[in-house]
């Protein structure tokens, strides 16, 4: 098949890319935008494998034709097929079975895969080197990179995707001098790197790439390792960003462009969503790397006397709904750890037939991965166009009658911008506070993961509900 | 315990310090209510309104003789001598423009609350007189030089031709300048407003008008809520903007009051004369002064080029019946706070409490004004916060910029001269694809950032071509047995086989579990 044609299809592959990214930005265009993708997909894999199946031919104007590549043997087309087969199997099944509030992790395992076959391609590519006896410096340091950053995405993804399904703690691991570590293995590979680039060929070169697979399992290993669990949403975008770069390297190997372009375009999405996340915490990159809240357990909040909180029952959280004409309710993961987003749907039915304008204000940190409660609320089958974002509902909580603060804490502490001196000072918060009344939902009284004590539940116009989110809610809607 | 509400006895006054829903609210707390004759006639409240509300109506000096009075206006000698010893008086008092009358209850014996001296925190806001009769006088101020005004307020397009809006122009944004920039905007007129405290700026646009400043002047920073008297470099640079101002506006409404201190004089003769004639001024300062030249209390002026300015003491009082339930509204609010049985008619002053301790002037024959001061500011909270914030929202030297972004520049271009050129055009693609990614990204919406998660996963299987790559190593004449035999080429095989099985279910599960998730997401 020609060279020209296979390239042709990468490009029309790639556009396919933008768009189907480009679709997201609108409900009403995602369905679309994910066809497009699939289908820039399947154009890709199509011509690949007829390429592989065929061999590839370059036509040069005045010289006839050139066949580059030979065709494969047909039994690995055959092993090939099989592989995908397999592989689908695996792969739609596990998509159709996953739970919505699971979805942190299975993006995470993705994210492994993608890290792994980087470093199986890194591989491959360097033993394609040697099978045919011929390095060349710069193509090998290329594949030398692929290896680690995919090798630093494999280990980071199965160590997040351990701790998000709780499979481990999701306490930071503190070795002492953990930056050291990070740093010194960064140095490590720069300098394993740039001797590789010199001497890729012989038993030097496969000690090397050998040292420089290690160490990058043992980085993203560590990386992660030392990671808070609610830290993880920064954690998961940024291997997201690590699996686009893993992708890209690959494509500098092969000197493919698809790849290049579908791998930068990850890379930017994932360090989009990283960047996003940690503006809403008002934390730094590098801070959320170096490690999470409580990492030195030192940056606890002051103790401090903020008075008396005061309890409300279910049926008179019920009065108060039925006589408000405006509801707001900000969700925190641990509505999702109630499993509550069932009730707080059927809650939100209940009150919206009865004319009553009810809202949710989402912060971009609640949940386990950027956008999580949207997702949680599709799928408890609140509408969208009612599901607004901090930003949007700010202004209108000053004119709302009742707050539902359900499983959010720190998302919602006024100290964030009350108390210089609170570790989540100038993160911005849902401002819940100026509407008339807040009800939070709570178990007890204990902090939120930052360990930092909410003044919210102490303000004057908040009360608390405590017991099971999901319980009390019901509770709710009976009293309704 | 028994209140009293007698009629003001002030001659302008019209309103009054009870209303007949501010009696029951009284009676409902536990006391017993006593109105004089006819005290609500001029804000339409009349007696028998009172007694259905549950309160008695007494005639003669019976009214004094209550536990508790309740007016508005400060008493006079005769009022005073009427009360006896250990009565608590609540209304306003002036305390600071008036040391004698503060002598006076205290020989009297009186307990006295001035309402004037409700400390501004948010808490004490629903008590503030202050406040609220500022902001009927604010309005009343506009509607006054409305009246004088010779045009519409808003701009009009008639069959006759083009109506330009009036342009009106306020000093002093604290309540009264608010409420006056809210009545006129309503009007239809375009108003601009200045304040000597910049952090009001936020407020002035909220109702509407357009924030002025003097220019090169720097700000006064409010600790207690009222702005104070400015410094020599401010008031030069304020006076050349009252100048510029006083020759571009229709109407000027100056409500400039500093507590204690005679008003600053604002707008001077010259700014006077170069204003359009028929021009209006209204001096809502001018008890204390005012704060316009040749404005006389409770006159209306009009000066030689034709402006008219207008010095009305009594602008709340032209609304008695809106004043009177403001002003009783108040008194109900701090009587709730004074009355902590909730319905037992007893009232109990708290004084370690900062909002009673500011109201009480004189304690049983001692003065007590001025409580200890206590610091409050009209700056938003976030405040608070900005020295965590501002180290990150420090802006850079632009310089800086530049210097980085030619060095970031240089480094590159150094790069890609030691680079083969195939490799560059990789990098092209790869850079370009960067920012692409990065301006496509930021346009998706915030609700849909989970499923782009799980679509940029089914992307990044594209890796799969990566690993169908390994495989056009193999020759094609070679047969399986032949790779086993191989070390090499089936170390490649093995290695591509499971990349394409990884890769394949990232492909094929990315874009299922995307759809699966974009299917729940629908309107309502």
């Amino acid at each position: 098949m020609s060279i020209s044609l296979i390239q042709g299809s990468y490009i029309i592959a790639g556009l396919l890319f933008i768009l189907a990214l480009a679709g997201l930005s609108k409900h009403e265009t995602s369905k679309r935008g994910n066809i497009f993708g699939a289908i820039g997909m399947a154009l890709a894999l199509v011509f690949a494998l007829i390429a592989i199946g065929l061999g590839q031919i370059e036509t040069i104007e005045g010289f006839g034709e050139f066949e580059m590549v030979p065709a494969a043997p047909t039994w690995t087309i055959a092993a090939i097929i099989i592989a995908m087969i397999i592989g689908a199997i695996i792969g739609i099944l596990k998509a159709k079975k996953v739970e919505m509030t699971g979805m942190p992790e299975l993006i995470a395992l993705f994210h492994s895969f993608v890290g792994l076959a980087a470093v199986l391609v890194g591989w491959a590519a360097y033993y394609s080197s040697v099978a045919e006896g011929h390095f060349t410096g710069l193509h090998s340091g290329e594949s030398f990179i692929g290896i680690f950053i995919g090798a630093v995405t494999f280990t980071g993804s199965i160590i997040a995707y351990l701790k998000l399904s709780a499979k481990i703690k999701s306490t930071p691991l503190t070795l002492p001098g953990h930056n050291i570590l990070n740093l010194g293995a960064l140095v490590a590979f720069i300098v394993l790197t740039v001797i590789f680039v010199n001497h890729p060929e012989g038993s030097t070169g496969l000690i090397l790439i050998s040292v420089v697979t290690v160490l990058a399992l043992l980085l993203g290993l560590h990386l992660v390792a030392s990671i808070g669990g609610g830290d993880m949403p920064v954690v998961v975008s940024m291997l997201n960003s690590y699996s686009g770069f893993a992708a890209a390297a690959a494509g500098f190997t092969l000197n493919n462009d698809l790849l290049i372009i579908t791998g930068a375009l990850v890379g930017s999405s994932g360090a989009y969503l990283s960047f996003m996340m940690c503006k809403a915490m008002n934390r730094s990159f590098i801070s959320v790397i170096a490690g999470g809240f409580g990492s030195d357990g030192a940056v606890k909040g002051e103790e401090k006397d903020y008075g008396e909180h005061r309890e409300i029952s279910a049926a008179d959280a019920a009065d108060m709904l039925k006589n408000a004409s405006s509801v707001v309710i900000a969700p925190g993961y641990g509505m999702a750890v109630a499993q509550a987003q069932g009730a707080v749907a059927s809650l939100t039915e209940k009150l919206r037939e009865k004319g009553i304008n009810v809202r949710f204000g989402i912060h971009p940190v609640a949940g386990r991965l950027p956008g999580h409660m949207n997702v949680l609320l599709a799928e408890a089958k609140v509408p969208y166009d009612i599901v607004l974002e901090m930003d949007e509902i700010d202004e209108d909580l000053e004119d709302t009658e009742v707050v539902l603060v359900i499983g959010a804490n720190d998302t919602v502490n006024p100290a964030a911008l009350e108390d210089p001196g609170s570790p989540i000072a100038g993160m911005p918060v849902l401002e819940v506070w100026k509407a008339q009344n807040v009800i939070v939902f709570k178990r007890s009284m204990a902090t939120g993961y930052a360990g930092v004590q909410n003044p919210l539940f102490f303000k004057e116009n908040s009360q608390m509900l405590f017991g099971d989110a999901k319980d009390k809610v019901e509770e709710i809607i009976k009293d309704l | 315990m028994n209140i009293g509400i007698p009629k003001e006895s002030l001659a302008s006054e019209t309103r009054v310090a009870g209303t007949p829903k501010s009696v029951a609210q009284l009676v409902k707390l536990g006391y017993t209510v006593s109105v004089e004759t006819g005290a609500g006639d001029l804000a339409s409240f009349p007696d028998d309104e009172f007694v259905e509300a549950g309160a008695k109506i007494v005639g003669g000096d019976d009214v004094w003789a209550n536990d508790i009075v309740i007016k508005i206006n400060e008493p006079n000698d005769d009022e005073i001598s009427k009360m006896k010893a250990g009565t608590i008086l609540i209304g306003l008092m002036a305390a600071p423009r008036s040391p004698e009358l503060l002598e006076k209850v205290a020989k009297q014996g009186l307990t006295v609350l001035a309402m004037d001296s409700v400390p501004r925190l948010s808490r004490s806001q629903s008590m503030d007189v202050i406040s609220s009769m500022a902001n009927i006088g604010g309005y009343k101020a506009v509607i006054e030089a409305a009246n004088e005004f010779g045009s519409f307020f808003t701009g009009q397009i008639t069959a006759a031709g083009k109506v330009p809006p009036a342009k009106v122009f306020v000093s002093g944004a604290g309540v009264a300048g608010l409420a006056a920039i809210g009545a006129a905007n309503s009007l239809g007129a375009i108003v601009s407003a200045t304040d000597i405290r910049a952090e009001v700026a936020e407020q002035v646009e909220s109702m509407g008008a357009s924030f002025v400043f003097p220019e090169g002047a720097e700000a006064q920073k409010s600790t207690d809520g009222y702005a104070k008297e400015a410094s020599a470099d401010f008031a030069e640079a304020a006076s050349r903007m009252y100048a510029e101002q006083a020759k571009i506006n229709d109407i000027i409404i100056t409500t400039a009051l500093i507590p204690g201190k005679p008003a600053p004089r604002l707008i001077t003769e010259e700014m006077v004369a170069s204003m359009k004639p028929g021009s209006v001024i209204v001096d809502m300062a001018a008890i204390a002064g005012g704060n316009v030249a040749g404005s006389k209390p409770d006159e209306v002026v009009t000066t030689e080029n034709g402006v008219k300015i207008i010095g009305y003491t009594d602008l709340p009082g032209r609304l008695p019946t809106q004043s009177s339930l403001l002003f009783s509204q108040n008194i109900v609010n701090i009587m709730k706070l004074l009355t902590p049985g909730k319905n037992d008619g007893e009232l109990v002053l708290d004084l370690d409490d900062v909002v009673q301790r500011g109201v009480l002037v004189a304690d049983k024959g001692e003065v007590t004004w001025p409580a200890p001061p206590i610091s409050v500011s009209a700056a938003p909270t976030q405040e608070a916060a900005a020295p965590v914030v501002k180290e990150e929202k420090k802006p850079r030297d632009p310089k800086v910029t530049y210097a980085v972004g030619a060095i970031a520049a240089l480094a590159l271009l150094a790069l890609f001269f030691a680079s083969p050129s195939d490799l560059l055009g990789h990098f092209m693609v790869f850079a370009l694809s960067l920012v692409i990614g990065f301006y496509v990204i930021g346009n998706v919406s915030h609700s849909l950032h989970t499923p782009l998660m799980s679509v940029t996963n089914a992307i990044s299987g594209i890796i799969i071509v990566g690993c169908l790559a390994g495989f056009t190593f193999i020759p094609s004449d070679l047969a399986i047995g032949d790779v086993v035999s191989n070390s090499t080429d089936l170390v490649i095989f093995i290695l591509s086989v499971v990349g394409v099985l990884l890769a394949s279910i990232n492909v094929f599960g990315g874009f299922t579990v995307t759809d699966r998730m974009l299917k729940m997401f629908r309107k309502g």
